[in-house]
Formats: structure tokens, sequence, C-alpha cells
């Protein structure tokens, strides 16, 4: 049965090992789990070592090479989650269902466990059932979620409302009130013709959405110059930043600006191919995703001979398995192509070596919405709305203590205040406006503006209001960057290892100056020393807090100068039990002692 | 550091340095001999204190400490708080003292297994045999830390174990009062 079900999903992949992800996920999907034979079966069948097959499966969060249960309930567990209360929830459904978290039931009925954020911060706190999303959780949902899974209820027989994902737009501009029919942008394109379609994404200085803001036509222009025996589109829907949503808006609701974006760029850069990487909490999209690109391919406007024009453009979607790093443009290719989502060495960059070594522009889901509707306005129009140096509009993904949490689209160089008015703050103490990697700005810095030139972003927008302990928004993130680091480079998987526990030491009131110190040299080492942008830029909101929230950090210091990092007569208690010692010498006083001199014979009775 | 000189003819007053090998190997102050007839030099400027070269049991004012190995018992706790409380600058010599190095591949153990296997339910035991209770030995921790989990440090000198010629390099520019910094070739972490 596993043996012709895996043999099934091979063949549909046709035996081809750079779709090794996606072979894992439909595998996982029919099977439970990955168990040492299917990984065995899957190797023989890509006819590559066991050993690339299990680096794979080890490497992604939502693959799992154990059993986990017939229900698998990640709480999703970002910061604005635990704000709205997900840990109290988590606690509940474990007690309900004699769980520890993190422990699978003795009875292999279902284990609970934490993820990273999963997208819902606007309707959170949310949680993944079977890798299906849930939002809007509260007591009774919780309860009656643990009767269903004791009832051994079909996570499809659940309330159907559970499931439901708002919009929640909140505010819209050229972008969400596009007005245009699907193709109709790509239509536009394809009257410009490529150096056409060039010209005017170069006048309109459109720069990349993820937040770095590489200039699109340059991305594009390189791309096209690139040799190669294929040409390569990837649209990055791996929006895994903290408090980001709004490319789940775009895929829900303006799909068809993106797919043709997507034919946009692939005309551009001269690609018959493009690929969708969703990630994977957003799997409950991908059958919507498929049906409306079928749809497409039927109506002319995907696929051969697009629009009868003679262009041939197709698109593939492939869903991530819960890896923050694969949103890195170079992890994301590594991870298309069957591999654990690590980043390659650049130079190369992919617009000359990418998807399969061949040229590739890989895009965000809102830059390619734009370049569509830049495709029927024209470079000049897109110019005129934001700043010199950044124009058009930008998605803000508000969340946290706002009234009205959701989609906020603004054009550039709007400022703090007004976002934050616009979604109803009060009192607010602090926003982050990069997720866990940028920084994070205190009151006075609200009349600062959302542009590149000041405040970047990428969409997330995060706000504390005075009653948030903005300690613990920092220990989220260092939490975070700890697993979501690759493992890759050693300044950042220990780095990131050590400011998580240090975190947690001050968590425990048992800080000391020489901590924070050290968090500093991590921060300076991390920054020069990492292998890509997640190690670079790990330490900077745990640095910004730190530096303009000092107290929450100073309050949990224990001592002026230096606190162990761990109980020190706590740490003799199992041979104090196999030893059956009781005496002072079996015991370890607290550090002040130290300073009195005491030494081996003094502490023996 | 800085050696205060108080006349052309008065010399500067030695500088006092301790050494000791925790949960280590000495492999660490034998990289330290490694130094060879550099330590004839070195005598010139500084006196040992605490060190296996001096046989000196507790270690008294110093200037430098230099700490092999990390931390595995109770004893080692005692050792480094009093080196801390006595020396100007504590430094970690060696992959031990820094992350726990060998000694910490326990870890992943629970200690309590350890001893019970090791000494009532190993291969070769005598009948009878127990686990050794007696108060003059000093109790395992539960794990094996590196030693700026138990006290503040001041540098950390990696290797395993770090060349003679680090150790040289490091010491010369700590005693010369600069920021000792080790560059390529001297700083290793294998």
């Amino acid at each position: 049965m596993a043996a012709m079900n895996i043999e099934s999903i091979l063949d549909r992949h046709s035996r081809e090992a750079h779709r090794l992800v996606q072979i894992l996920r439909e595998t996982q999907d029919a099977l439970g789990w990955l168990a040492p034979e299917s990984l065995t079966a899957i190797a023989e069948g890509l006819d590559i070592p066991r050993a690339q097959v299990e680096s794979t499966a080890g490497f992604y969060s939502f693959f799992h090479t154990r059993p986990l249960g017939d229900y698998r309930i990640l709480f999703s567990d970002n910061i604005t989650d635990r704000m709205l209360g997900n840990q109290d929830l988590m606690r509940t459904l474990c007690e309900k269902l004699w769980l520890e978290p993190g422990r699978v039931a003795e009875d292999g009925l279902v284990s609970v466990d934490a993820t990273s954020c999963t997208g819902m911060c606007d309707q959170g706190p949310a949680l993944l059932a079977n890798y299906r999303t849930i939002t809007r959780l509260t007591p009774a949902r919780i309860d009656e979620m643990a009767h269903l899974i004791r009832r051994r209820v079909q996570v499809g027989d659940w309330p159907p409302e559970w499931f439901h994902v708002e919009d929640n737009i909140r505010r819209r501009d050229v972008l969400l009130d596009h007005g245009l029919a699907p193709g109709e942008a790509l239509a536009a394109a394809l009257d410009r013709g490529p150096t056409g379609l060039l010209g005017e994404i170069e006048r309109s200085a459109l720069r990349g959405r993820g937040g770095a803001g590489f200039g699109s036509d340059i991305k594009w222009r390189s791309c096209r110059d690139a040799w190669g025996d294929a040409h390569y589109v990837i649209c990055n829907a791996d929006e895994g930043e903290p408090g980001t949503f709004k490319d789940r808006v775009l895929l829900s609701s303006y799909f068809d600006m993106v797919v043709d974006g997507m034919c946009i760029a692939g005309f551009a850069i001269g690609a018959s191919k493009g690929f969708i990487y969703l990630r994977g909490e957003y799997r409950y999209l991908l059958d919507r995703l498929e049906t409306r690109l079928a749809q497409r391919r039927e109506a002319g406007l995907l696929g051969r001979n697009i629009l009868g024009r003679g262009f041939t453009f197709d698109i593939e979607i492939h869903l991530g398995a819960g890896a923050y790093i694969c949103g890195e443009e170079s992890a994301l290719i590594e991870s298309l192509e069957g591999k654990p989502g690590k980043p390659r060495i650049r130079p190369p960059f992919p617009v000359t070596h990418g998807y399969l070594g061949q040229p590739t522009t890989v895009n965000n889901v809102e830059t390619l919405a734009l370049a569509a509707l830049i495709a029927v306005k024209g470079g000049e129009w897109f110019r005129a709305i934001g700043t010199p140096a950044s124009t058009g509009t930008k998605l803000l993904s508000v969340s946290g203590d706002v009234a009205r949490p959701g989609i906020y689209e603004f054009p550039f160089g709007v400022t703090v205040a007004e976002v934050l008015e616009a979604a109803g703050a009060t009192d607010t103490q602090a926003v982050t406006t990069a997720g866990a990697a940028g920084s994070c700005l205190a009151a006075n810095e609200f009349g600062r503006r959302i542009a590149f030139e000041d405040v970047p972003t990428g969409g997330s927008i995060m706000v504390f209001d005075q009653s948030r302990d903005m300690f613990e928004a920092a220990r989220n993130f260092a939490h975070f960057f700890a697993h979501e680091s690759c493992g890759f480079c050693t300044p950042c998987r220990v780095g990131t290892a050590v400011n998580a526990r240090l975190m947690d030491k001050l968590a425990l009131d048992r800080g000391s100056p020489y901590d924070l110190d050290e968090m500093e040299k991590m921060h300076h080492l991390m920054q020069g020393a990492s292998h890509c942008g997640l190690g670079n830029t790990a330490t900077i909101a745990l640095r910004d807090i730190l530096a303009k929230f000092r107290p929450a950090f100073d309050r949990r210091l224990h001592s002026p100068d230096y606190e162990p990092g761990f109980d020190l007569d706590a740490a003799l208690s199992q041979a104090r039990r196999m030893t059956g010692r009781d005496d002072a010498g079996a015991h370890l006083t607290d550090n002040l002692s130290a300073h009195a001199g005491g030494h081996p014979s003094e502490a023996k009775p | 550091m800085s050696s205060e000189t108080q006349g052309a003819d008065v010399k500067p007053r030695k500088l006092k340095v301790a050494t000791v090998s925790l949960a280590g190997c000495f492999g660490c102050h034998m990289s330290f001999l490694d130094i060879d007839e550099r330590i004839l030099p070195l005598l010139e400027l500084v006196e040992f204190d605490r060190s296996p070269i001096t046989d000196i049991k507790h270690c008294g004012p110093c200037d430098i400490g230099l700490i092999e190995g990390g931390v595995c018992n109770a004893e080692n706790v005692h050792v480094l708080r009093e080196f801390r409380a006595n020396c100007k600058v504590l430094i970690a010599l060696g992959a031990c003292a820094v992350n726990g190095g060998l000694p910490a591949q326990r870890n992943h153990l629970e200690l309590a297994d350890i001893l019970q296997q090791v000494y009532r339910t190993g291969h070769g035991l005598a009948d009878g045999s127990q686990i050794p209770s007696d108060p003059e030995l000093p109790l395992p921790l539960n794990q094996v830390h590196a030693v700026h989990e138990v006290v503040r440090i001041d540098y950390f000198l990696p290797g395993c174990p770090p060349s003679g010629d680090a150790i040289w390099a490091f010491l010369t520019q700590l005693i010369e009062g600069k920021e000792p910094t080790l560059g390529h070739g001297l700083l290793h972490y294998d």
C-alpha cells in the first residue's frame, strides 16, 4: 500500500530528484509521516543517495521522520499570537488531551506544539491542524477541538467557519483598487513588447517589495541579458517574516494580478516557465490557486500561445514546508531543486545562475502585482506616487494593539503615526517595522516615514501599546531566529542559540550586565561573519529593543556584575540523589560567596 | 594590564600569573610549555602563583589567571570562584574552558544513568559495588559547563589546544598592556 503510494507519487513527478520537496510532502500527506522505509523507497525511485533524501526530510519543520500523531496541532507562536493569549489556549488544549507540548500522546493520537508565525496576525490566535489554517481561536473553540480530536473526527469535518480566513483590507490605493480584468495587464505588456515594457518598469523606478528594495528593472534586464538554456520566473510567496500577511491577501483576492505579473516578468526576461513558491503555512490556498491557474489556461491567459499572441508561459506552484530561510532567494531556489533550504554563496546571483543553474528572476508577490499595474498605466504614472526614491504604494500588514488590524495600502512616504491613526492604535509604546528582522521604533520616532530611504519595510507593522513588555517581544524574536537559523554557518547557528539562552536567563530574573554585553558582542560578530541575511539581521530588533526599552531588561538583572548561567546548586541534584549525600560539600551556595574566597576545604564539614 | 615603571634603575614589578586545569586534560598546559625557551624571558616578566609549576595549592592575589578545562564538579566551581576572586584578568584557555569541550560530550546522558552504569550495573564490578559517597569527593554536576557560565571571563583563547605561539602572542600582548588580538594562523577552533 505504502509502496504503491510512493510509486504513483514518484511517477507523477517524473522521478525528478529536484522535485524532492514536493515528493516528500505528498508522501507525508498520503502516509502520515516519512518512515525510514519510505525515504529508502524514494531514494531508490529517484536514484539518488538516501542521505540526500534524509537531509532534505530532516531540514524542514513540516516534515516528520517520526510519527507525530494522527492529529498534528501547531500553534502559531508569533508575538502577536502571544499577545492574543495563544499560550493559555495551548496549555488548555494540552491539559484537555492529557499531553505535554511537543510530545506525542501515548496512543499516537495527537501532538501539540508551536510553530513560527503562520501569517494570520490580523485574526489570531491561529493554529495549523494537520497543516490546515484555523483562525480566531477562543477557549470555546479549543474546548470543542479537544472533543473532536478525542472522538477522532477528521480535520476536514471540523466546523467550516473555523477555517475561514478574512482579507481584512482596511485601506485601498492604486493596487487594491486596480479595476483591471484578468489578463488586461498582460495584454498591455504584450502590446509594449519586451523593450518597451522594460522601459516602463525602469521609468516607474519600481523596487522589490520583499524588503531589500532592489531595482526591478535592473534585475529583469540582467536576467534577460544572461546566457542560458532556459530562463525562469519565481514568485516568492514564502511570506515568513513574523507579522506579514499581505501576500496572503494578494494571493487570495488578487491572484490574477500576481499571475499577470509573473507572465509579464516572463515576457520581459524571455522565460516560458514560472514557479510560485508558496509557504507551507498557506497550504489552504493551494487547491484554489491551482484551480484558477487551470481556468486561466482554458481562457488562454496561461500556457501555450497566450491571448493568441504566440507567447508561451506556464506556472507551477511549489509548496514550502515550514522554513523561514526559504524566503531568501537562493535558499528558495535550493528548496525548489529539492534540497535543504540553505542559502548559496553569492555571487553568482540567481539572475545569472538560479534555478537549475539558469538565469532566474525571483520577485516578491507584491512586486509582480505592481509590475502588472505598471504595464497598463505606465512608469511615469507610477513614479508620481510615493517619494522620489520609493515610488508607488506599499501594502502594510498591521497587527498587534490596534483597533483595526489588517491590510493598509499607503503611498510610500506615509508616516508611522498616520498608519497608527488609520489602524486605530492608542497609547502606542513601540512599532516593529520589519518583523523580527528589523528595527523597532519608539514613540519619539513615529514621525518617520515608511520608505526605503527612511523606514524600510517588507510590510510587517506590529504595534505594541504601553501595557506590553517589550522584553517579551525581544525574547520571542530571539527564539524565532534560534529556531529558523538553517544551521549552515557557525556565527548564526550558535549566535542565535546563545541569544535565546541569554534571554531565557533574563526571563528567569537571573540576568546581569555581562549578559547584555554578551548580546551586544554577538550582534557585532553575527553582523560581519554570518553567511546570509538571516544571521545579519537576526539581532537588529533585539539590539534596538534593548537600546530603546532598557528598563524592561534592567528589571531582570539580578546582580550588577555577573550572574551564573544556570542554578549551580540544582546542578548537583542528580549526584546528591545517587550518593544520598546532603552535607555542606554536597551543595553550592550562590555566587556571592565566591567573594569570600570559598574553597573546597572550607566548604566541607 | 600596565606594568608600572618606578624609575630608571628599578625593575618593573613582575606580574603574578596563576594557572589551573579543571575538567581538562592538561593539554593546554603542555601547549603552554611549547613556548619552549621563551619561558626564560617570560620568567623575567612574570612570577607563577598557583600552577603545576609551583605546586601552590590556593591562588593568591594575581594579575592573570589562565583556566584550562570546563566545569564538571563542585570542586571545579570552588577553584574557579577562587581564581575569579583573586585574578584581575581571567582567561578561558582552550576549547574545554571556552565551550565545555570533550568532557561535555556526556551532557546528552543523564548523570544518574552514568553513575548507575559505571558503579552499579557495569561489567567487571566487584560484588556490592556502590556509587562513592565520601564527603571528601566533589560531586559531579548534572552537566559539564563552559567556565563563563560560572564566573565572568575577560578573554577567550580557543583551540584544542591553542598553539604555544598563540599562547605566547596572547600573553606578551597582555603583559605589554595591549588589547590581545590573535591574527590569522593563531586563532583556530579545532
